[in-house]
């Protein structure tokens, strides 16, 4: 964190989805409608507690800022927005739904948040590893029609101004936005910290806020139905061979190296 | 008119091979064809590159100074527009696809199908989710405009042997000023082939132990060809650059060959592979979860293994 950066950043925005743990091997459901979630470890979806990480960072680099964790979810979701007051937020919401919320409604969502909030600066992760979507920062950015910088490697404040290095399939990309931005956090942004007893403690005493989604007012109606869950096709078994010989034989073999 | 619209993926100059896949599965959702769309400050020889394709219908170009660097918050207003008489809007589910079309699919009210890696009914499609441990089905609604990323190691380049008309837009649509390019760095590897269009990959995990090391495996890759991949546990220690990571939140490829030195094979890892024709694995770890998935597997020392490779295939 670089010295003498005039801060502008007053009140940011994380955002939290819970998810299986990413340490989990996931079993489907024998209807096919879903993954099992019952006495399975949840967690906060790694890319989210990235970018709680990265509000945190800012907050301690320079001028006081509040941090606001918001989560979509059923009550359960309270679980990792607790976590995230550990970590250091300030207050947390959560909004209730016992509905699956596909990205665009949660992108609905969050904006009536930030309606009322008006944060400089909203973080969240550039994918939540449950569903893999990738979008709900790119829909609420356009929604709020704001900027947005995906899948950020390095976020610099100043000035009111965002300039955010990205990881993108050609190598890295540098973008400048304007502020209130929208910025989707990538996994070599930071390391987030682990959470110490004590915070827990003290996170209990943290307000934590609940309203419903329904309560919002907008449309909850699915844009993409989801019919059915199935496991992947399988590999077929292959063969261990002995030697780099043994290798390069079976190679040839498959006609790869003449 | 086609009903699908693809938006080329391109560095400027060269068409992106990206968007030849996303047509192939365009051509599942209509075999009429597809229009493609190029947005650039100069589109001219990407639109002639797209035009060649084969099942391209006509290639829309819209070419305007703000257009040079793909900024997502730019080009979504003006797809938003080219889109409004399409069905479908297609685009790659790479770092440009994914960054953009969420962006588009908001702006038009409706949501995207990610990772689109099966047709399986005019509205019905296939996508992995979990890192790839289940496939959804998923359907759009009748009415709606389908927006999709799609997963382009699932599907084959489509052909040349096309010559689309190509028709030059304007559209009207008000370009924010609030987002601006700086600069693109880029790993430097060009002298090699593409990681995401390679008939061989080869790529380092941990177990490669540091940058110097690579070096075995960049020898390797220069004598037969291949291009060059790792892990993310090899990318975080710094051995090399981002832009080679495969996996859940890397590339996720499809060569026709796919050799894994010292990685160990998380799914995350995994699920950037599966499309691969023929995994090779070599590990120390008799245990280790690559072989699992390995057509061919080899428990050995990667640093006897790779000077020893290097003699035989060369
Ligand atoms: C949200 C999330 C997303 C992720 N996305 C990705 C992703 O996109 N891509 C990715 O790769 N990972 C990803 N990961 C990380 C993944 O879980 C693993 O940590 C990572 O893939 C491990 O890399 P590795 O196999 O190189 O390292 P390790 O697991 O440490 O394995 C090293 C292997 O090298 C072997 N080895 C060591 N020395 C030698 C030798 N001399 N000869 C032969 N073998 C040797 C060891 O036996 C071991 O099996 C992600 C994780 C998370 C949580």
């Amino acid at each position: 964190m670089g010295e003498n950066r005039e801060w502008n950043v007053k009140k940011i925005m994380v955002c939290l989805k819970r998810v299986v743990d990413y340490n989990v091997r996931i079993r489907l459901r024998p209807d096919g409608s879903g993954v099992v979630t019952d006495g399975v470890k949840m967690s906060v979806n790694p890319f989210d507690e990235i970018a709680l990480e990265e509000a945190l960072r800012i907050r301690e680099g320079g001028s006081p800022v509040e941090i606001l964790v918001v989560s979509i979810g059923p009550a359960d979701c309270q679980q990792q927005l607790r976590t995230g007051l550990a970590m250091g937020a300030d207050r947390a919401l959560l909004i209730e739904s016992d509905i699956q919320v596909e990205p665009l409604i949660a992108a609905k969502a969050i904006l009536k948040v930030i309606e009322r909030e008006q944060p400089d600066l909203v973080l969240l992760g550039k994918q939540a590893i449950d569903d893999d979507c990738n979008q709900t920062g790119q829909m609420l950015a356009a929604l709020w029609q704001r900027p947005q910088a995906t899948f950020a490697s390095k976020l610099e404040i100043v000035d009111g101004r965002a300039t955010v290095t990205r990881e993108v399939d050609a190598g890295l990309e540098v973008i400048n936005v304007d502020l209130p931005a929208v910025v989707t956090t990538d996994l070599r942004l930071n390391e987030p910290r682990y959470v110490k007893l004590p915070d827990i403690m003290k996170a209990k005493k943290k307000p934590l806020q609940t309203e419903s989604l329904a309560s919002l007012g907008i449309d909850l109606e699915p844009r993409i139905r989801v019919l059915k869950y199935e496991e992947p096709a399988p590999r077929q078994k292959g063969v261990m061979v002995a030697d780099v010989d043994a290798l390069v034989a079976a190679l040839r073999d498959k006609g790869i190296f003449n | 008119m086609s009903k699908v619209l693809i938006v080329a993926e391109h560095s400027g100059n060269q068409l992106n091979q990206s968007t030849a896949r996303c047509l192939s599965c365009a051509r599942e959702i209509d075999p009429a064809g597809a229009d493609v769309v190029v947005f650039g400050s100069n589109c001219g020889e990407v639109a002639h590159q797209a035009a060649a394709l084969e099942g391209v219908a006509r290639v829309l170009t819209v070419e305007r100074e703000e257009n040079q660097a793909a900024l997502a918050a730019i080009i979504a207003p003006q797809l938003a527009v080219i889109a409004a008489d399409h069905d479908y809007i297609l685009g790659p589910s790479t770092t440009f696809g994914k960054d953009l079309m969420p962006r588009t699919a908001a702006l038009l009210g409706v949501g995207q199908v990610s990772d689109l890696m099966a047709v399986t009914g005019p509205r019905q499609f296939q996508r992995p989710v979990y890192a790839g441990n289940a496939i959804v089905t998923v359907e759009v609604p009748e009415g709606l405009k389908v927006v999709a990323t799609v997963r382009t190691a699932s599907f084959k380049p489509a052909a040349e042997g096309g010559a689309a008309s190509i028709v030059p837009n304007q559209v009207a649509a008000e370009l924010p000023a609030h987002t601006r390019f700086i600069e693109l760095r880029t790993g430097g590897g060009d002298a090699r082939p593409d990681l995401q269009t390679a008939r061989i990959v080869l790529s380092g995990g941990r177990g490669v132990g540091s940058g110097e090391n690579f070096k075995l495996l960049f020898a390797l890759a220069d004598r037969i060809g291949a291009a060059v991949g790792a892990s993310r546990a090899a990318v975080d220690a710094g051995f090399v650059p981002n832009d080679m990571q495969v996996g859940q939140t890397g590339k996720i490829i499809a060569p026709e060959v796919y050799f894994a030195f010292g990685i160990s094979g998380a799914i995350q890892h995994l699920t950037g592979i599966k499309d691969a024709g023929l995994i090779v694995a070599v590990n120390k770890d008799p245990e280790a979860s690559i072989f699992q998935v390995a057509d061919i597997g080899l428990v050995a020392d990667l640093f006897e293994v790779i000077p020893a490779l290097d003699k035989k295939l060369g």
